[in-house]
C-alpha cells in the first residue's frame, strides 16, 4: 500500500539510503564540475566509473584490502583522465565524441577483465558503517546522517572543499578563467594545457572513486555495466547544478532520493510496475534539465579546444 | 637607480627597446621580413599598416606569443630573451589586445590577480589586489571599481581594466593594438588623455592603428609596415596623412570618395515605430521610425550593441518584430520571410560576412548565386544550370575585381576584402531597389575599403536607397547624406550630413542630446 511509505521507519530508511546512494553521483559530478569549469566536457565519466568499480572490487577481493582497492580505482581513473586529457588538449579532439569513445572503452574493458579474471559474480565485505559517537544516537537524524560508510562522509566533505578551491584559491581562479576565456588566461602566463590536464585527471580520479563507492561500499559486488547510466546523470547534474558544487549536491540528493524511493517502493511491494519505478530517476533527469536549461550559462569555452593564435 | 628612472607605478623605465632584423615565416608567407623597430621612454610610436602587413605579428613576437625565426630584441641596449608572455611581462612589457583579454564573468580584481602569485600562497588575496588597483587608478586617472564584474562595464571601462592589468604587472612599455577600434569619439579622447599622461610619466607606448587622423594626433613617430617589410619611420611632425596612406597601400589613394550630387527621390524603405526583441530577451529596438529615400545613403551611427544588428535583421525578415511596420516601396513587408523580402529586391550585406554573408566551404561560384539559386537562369525545375552559374561567376569575378585563383576556389581561402567583394557582387548585380549594408568595411584594409565605398556610392547614383549601418564614424561621415544615431534601440536624432560633426554624433551615441548639456 502507498500508505506504507509514510511510516517513520520507512521515511528514515528512504532518507538514509538516499544520502548513501548520492555518493557516486557526488564524486563523479564534482570531478566533472572541475573539468567543465576549465572548459572540458568529459562524457567518459561512466567508463571511468566502470573501470574504477572493477579495479576497486578486484583488488579488494584478491587482497582483502579495501583501501588498496580504493587507491587502485583512483589510479585507474587518473590514467583514464590522462588519456582523455591528451586526446582533448593535445589532439584537439571533439570532446563529445572522444568522451563517448572513453565510455565504450571503459564499458568493454571492465567487462572483459571481469570475464577473464573472475567469471562469476562474487561479493566482498565493503566499507563498514561508521557510527559517529554521540551524533549517531540522535533519533532519526543519527541514522540518516551519522551512520554511513567513510566514502559518504568524504563525498560530503568534498562539496565545501570544491567550492573553496574554485572560489577562494589562485588555482580556482585559473580554472575558471581557462574555462571562460582561455586566450585571456594564456596572455597572462596561465598554462591552459596544464590546468586542463589537472582538472581532467582530477575528474578521472574522482570518477574512479565514484565507481569504487558502488562496488566496495554500496553494493559490494561487481557486475557488467553496473553503473547503468549513473555517470551520464552525473554529467547532467553539473548542468543542473549550474556549475556550482552546492547545486551539484542538490541535484545529487534529488536523484538519489528518488532512486531510494523507488527501491523502497519495490521492497514494500507497492503495486506500481517496477519498470515504471526504475524509470523515475531518469524521467526526472530529463524533466529537470528541460526546466533548468535556459536559465544557466555554461562556461564560455566549454568543449572548445584551445589553440594559441588566431 | 635614480628617482627619475622610476615610473609612478614604482617600476623602472625602459629607456629604449629595439627590435632588430626580426624575421618570421609562416607556411607560405613571410609575415615579417628583417624588420627593425624601436620605442623610447616618453614617446608614442605609431605602427601603421594594412591588414596582413605584419603589425600584429611583430607585436606578438615582442609579447612572446610568437617566436621569431631571426632577429633579436634589446632592452636598454642589452639583448633579452622573450619566449612567453610571462617573460615579456617580467621585462616590463604590457599588451592591450584588440579583443580584450578579460574574463567577463569575473570581477576586475580577479582579472587583475589572474596568473600572479598571491601573498597568501594558494589562497587569493583579492583585498590587497583591490587596494593596489585603487592606488594605480588614482595615480593614472583611471576610474574603476575593483569589485565590478567585467560584463557590467562599458567597452571604454573594460579597456581601462586592461591598462590597469598591465600597469599592475609593472609594465613600463605598453603595446596598444588598435585600441580605438571599439570606442566612441569621447572615449577615444579620454584614452588619449590617459596615453599622454603615461608618456609624460616616462612610459613608452606602441600605438597600432590604421586610422590616420588618430595616429597623426597622438604619436611622436610613425612607422609604416607593408607586406611584412618596414617601409620607413618618420617624425609625425614631418609627414602628412596623404603620404602615410600612399606608403601603406603602395600607391596613390583616393582619400575622400567623390560623392557627387544626387537628387533624393521618394522614400523606398520606411520603418514606422518598429520594435523587436534582442537575443538576450531584452528589447532590441524600441519604436524606430526612419525613411530611406531613393538615391540616398542613410547612415546609422551608434556604439556597438545599441540595436544595429536587430535593425538590419528586422528589415531583412530575419528577426520578428514585436510592433510597428516596415514598408518597401509603399508595400507593407512586416513579418515577411527573408526570401519574400529578397524577392522584392532588397539586398543585404550582413555584418558577419563569414557567418551570415557566405558559406565558407562553398566555392566562389556557388557563393555568388546563394541568393538567386532557385531562379532562372541559374536553375530550372530544381536542377542547377552549372554552365550558367560558371559564366555568371566569371563575369562577376571580372567586373568586381575579385582576386581568386579560380571560380572553384573555396571562399574560406580568400582574403577578407575579396570575400566582401563576392558578397557585394552578389547583392549589387541583381539591381536591388534597397541595400542594407551592415559594417561593410569592418576589418578590410584601405584598398578594399575604398573599393566597397565606391561601389556603394555608385549604387546611390543609380537611385538605390541605401541604409549604411556602421560603427566607424569616419565612414558614416564620408558616405552618408543623413545620419541617424541610435542608442539603446531608439533613434536619438537624424542629422543632415552638413550639420554633423564627430563631437555632436559622439554625444548622441552616448545617449546625450547636445542641447541638454550646458555649453
Amino acid at each position: 500500500m502507498i500508505s506504507d511509505l509514510f511510516t517513520v521507519t520507512v521515511l528514515i530508511g528512504i532518507l538514509a539510503s538516499g544520502i548513501r546512494l548520492s555518493t557516486p553521483y557526488l564524486f563523479a559530478a564534482i570531478g566533472e564540475t572541475f573539468g567543465q569549469k576549465s572548459g572540458v566536457l568529459n562524457l567518459g565519466v561512466e567508463g571511468q566509473m566502470l573501470l574504477g568499480a572493477f579495479a576497486a572490487f578486484y583488488v579488494a577481493l584478491t587482497t582483502g584490502n579495501l583501501w588498496l582497492g580504493l587507491f587502485t580505482a583512483m589510479i585507474v581513473g587518473a590514467l583514464m583522465g590522462l588519456a582523455m586529457a591528451y586526446v582533448t588538449v593535445n589532439l584537439h579532439a571533439e570532446q563529445g565524441i572522444s568522451g563517448i569513445g572513453f565510455y565504450l572503452f571503459g564499458l568493454g574493458m571492465s567487462d572483459l577483465l571481469f570475464q577473464k579474471l573472475m567469471g562469476t559474480v562474487e561479493t566482498v565485505k565493503g566499507f563498514p558503517e561508521i557510527y559517529i559517537p554521540g551524533l549517531s544516537d540522535i533519533p532519526g537524524i543519527g541514522k540518516i546522517f551519522f551512520s554511513q560508510n567513510i566514502l559518504v562522509y568524504i563525498a560530503y566533505l568534498l562539496v565545501p572543499i570544491a567550492w573553496f578551491v574554485l572560489n577562494k584559491t589562485t588555482l580556482g581562479l585559473k580554472i575558471r578563467s581557462v574555462g571562460e576565456n582561455p586566450d585571456a588566461a594564456d596572455s597572462l602566463g596561465v598554462s591552459v594545457s596544464r590546468i586542463r590536464y589537472f582538472t581532467i585527471i582530477l575528474g578521472g580520479t574522482l570518477s574512479g572513486i565514484a565507481g569504487a563507492s558502488l562496488s566496495i561500499a554500496l553494493l559490494n559486488v561487481f557486475q557488467q555495466n553496473m553503473t547503468s547510466g549513473l555517470g551520464f546523470i552525473a554529467v547532467a547534474l553539473v548542468y543542473f547544478g549550474a556549475w556550482r558544487p552546492i547545486g551539484v549536491l542538490g541535484g545529487a540528493l534529488l536523484f538519489s532520493l528518488i532512486n531510494s524511493l523507488q527501491l523502497w517502493v519495490q521492497v514494500l511491494s507497492i503495486p506500481i510496475p517496477s519498470d515504471i519505478a526504475v524509470m523515475m530517476p531518469y524521467v526526472v533527469t530529463i524533466l529537470v534539465l528541460v526546466a533548468t536549461v535556459s536559465k544557466v550559462r555554461a562556461p564560455s569555452a566549454l568543449t572548445k579546444p584551445f589553440e594559441r593564435g588566431d | 637607480m635614480s628617482e627619475t628612472d622610476k615610473l609612478p607605478s614604482g617600476r623602472a623605465r625602459i629607456n629604449s627597446l629595439e627590435m632588430r632584423g626580426i624575421t618570421k615565416r609562416f607556411p607560405g608567407v613571410l609575415a615579417s621580413d628583417h624588420v627593425d623597430f624601436d620605442v623610447k621612454s616618453g614617446e608614442v610610436h605609431a605602427l601603421l599598416g594594412e591588414n596582413g602587413a605584419g603589425k600584429s605579428t611583430l607585436m606578438k613576437i615582442l609579447y612572446g606569443l610568437y617566436h621569431p625565426d631571426e632577429g633579436e630584441v634589446l632592452i636598454n641596449g642589452k639583448p633579452v630573451r622573450i619566449s612567453s608572455p610571462t617573460d615579456s611581462i617580467n621585462l616590463g612589457i604590457g599588451m592591450i589586445h584588440q579583443h580584450f583579454m578579460l574574463v567577463q564573468t569575473m570581477t576586475v580584481a580577479e582579472n587583475v590577480a589572474l596568473g600572479l602569485p598571491s601573498s597568501r600562497g594558494a589562497l587569493t588575496d583579492l583585498d590587497r589586489v583591490s587596494k593596489r588597483i585603487v592606488e594605480l587608478a588614482d595615480i593614472y586617472g583611471l576610474r574603476i571599481d575593483p569589485s565590478a564584474y567585467i560584463w557590467q562595464l562599458s567597452v571604454g571601462q573594460q579597456q581601462r581594466v586592461e591598462i590597469i592589468k598591465a600597469l599592475y604587472r609593472g609594465a613600463a612599455l605598453l603595446i596598444l593594438d588598435e585600441p580605438t577600434a571599439v570606442l566612441t569619439p569621447q572615449e577615444v579622447d579620454e584614452l588619449f588623455v590617459i596615453m599622454n599622461q603615461m608618456v609624460r610619466d616616462g612610459h613608452g607606448l606602441v600605438f597600432i592603428s590604421h586610422k590616420l587622423h588618430e595616429v597623426v594626433e597622438i604619436s611622436h613617430r610613425i612607422s609604416v609596415l607593408r607586406d611584412g617589410r618596414m617601409i620607413g619611420t618618420r617624425l609625425t611632425s614631418e609627414t602628412t596623412k596623404q603620404d602615410l596612406a600612399n606608403w601603406m597601400v603602395g600607391r596613390e589613394v583616393g582619400f575622400t570618395p567623390d560623392r557627387g550630387q544626387v537628387e533624393c527621390g521618394g522614400p523606398r524603405l520606411q520603418l514606422k515605430d518598429v520594435s523587436c526583441g534582442s537575443d538576450r530577451g531584452t528589447p532590441g529596438l524600441r519604436g524606430i521610425s526612419i525613411d530611406v529615400c531613393s538615391g540616398e545613403i542613410l547612415g546609422i551611427a551608434g556604439v556597438s550593441g545599441n540595436g544595429q544588428r536587430e535593425l538590419a535583421e528586422t528589415i531583412t525578415g530575419l528577426r520578428k518584430t514585436t510592433g510597428g511596420q516596415v514598408f518597401l516601396e509603399g508595400n507593407d513587408i512586416t513579418g515577411f520571410s527573408p526570401s519574400d523580402v529578397t524577392d522584392r529586391m532588397l539586398s543585404y550585406i550582413p555584418e558577419e560576412r563569414m557567418r551570415d554573408g557566405m558559406i565558407k566551404d562553398f566555392t566562389v561560384a556557388e557563393n555568388m548565386i546563394l541568393r538567386e539559386h532557385e531562379k532562372m537562369p541559374y536553375s530550372r525545375y530544381g536542377f542547377l544550370n552549372l554552365r550558367e552559374i560558371s559564366q555568371h561567376a566569371d563575369q562577376l569575378i571580372k567586373k568586381f575585381h575579385v582576386k581568386t585563383p579560380s571560380r572553384e576556389t573555396h571562399a574560406k581561402n580568400l582574403s577578407g576584402g575579396n570575400i566582401q567583394k563576392i558578397v557585394l557582387a552578389r547583392e549589387i548585380f541583381r539591381t536591388p531597389r534597397v541595400i542594407i549594408a551592415a559594417q561593410p568595411t569592418r576589418g578590410l584594409d584601405i584598398g578594399a575599403t575604398e573599393y566597397v565605398r565606391e561601389q556603394l556610392l555608385e549604387q546611390r547614383k543609380q537611385g538605390v536607397a541605401i541604409m549604411l549601418i556602421s560603427e566607424d564614424l569616419d565612414e558614416i561621415l564620408a558616405l552618408s547624406d543623413r545620419i541617424a544615431v541610435i542608442y539603446e534601440g531608439q533613434v536619438m536624432d537624424i542629422v543632415p550630413r552638413a550639420e554633423a560633426t564627430p563631437a555632436k554624433l559622439g554625444l548622441l551615441m552616448a545617449g546625450v542630446h547636445p542641447e541638454e548639456t550646458p555649453a
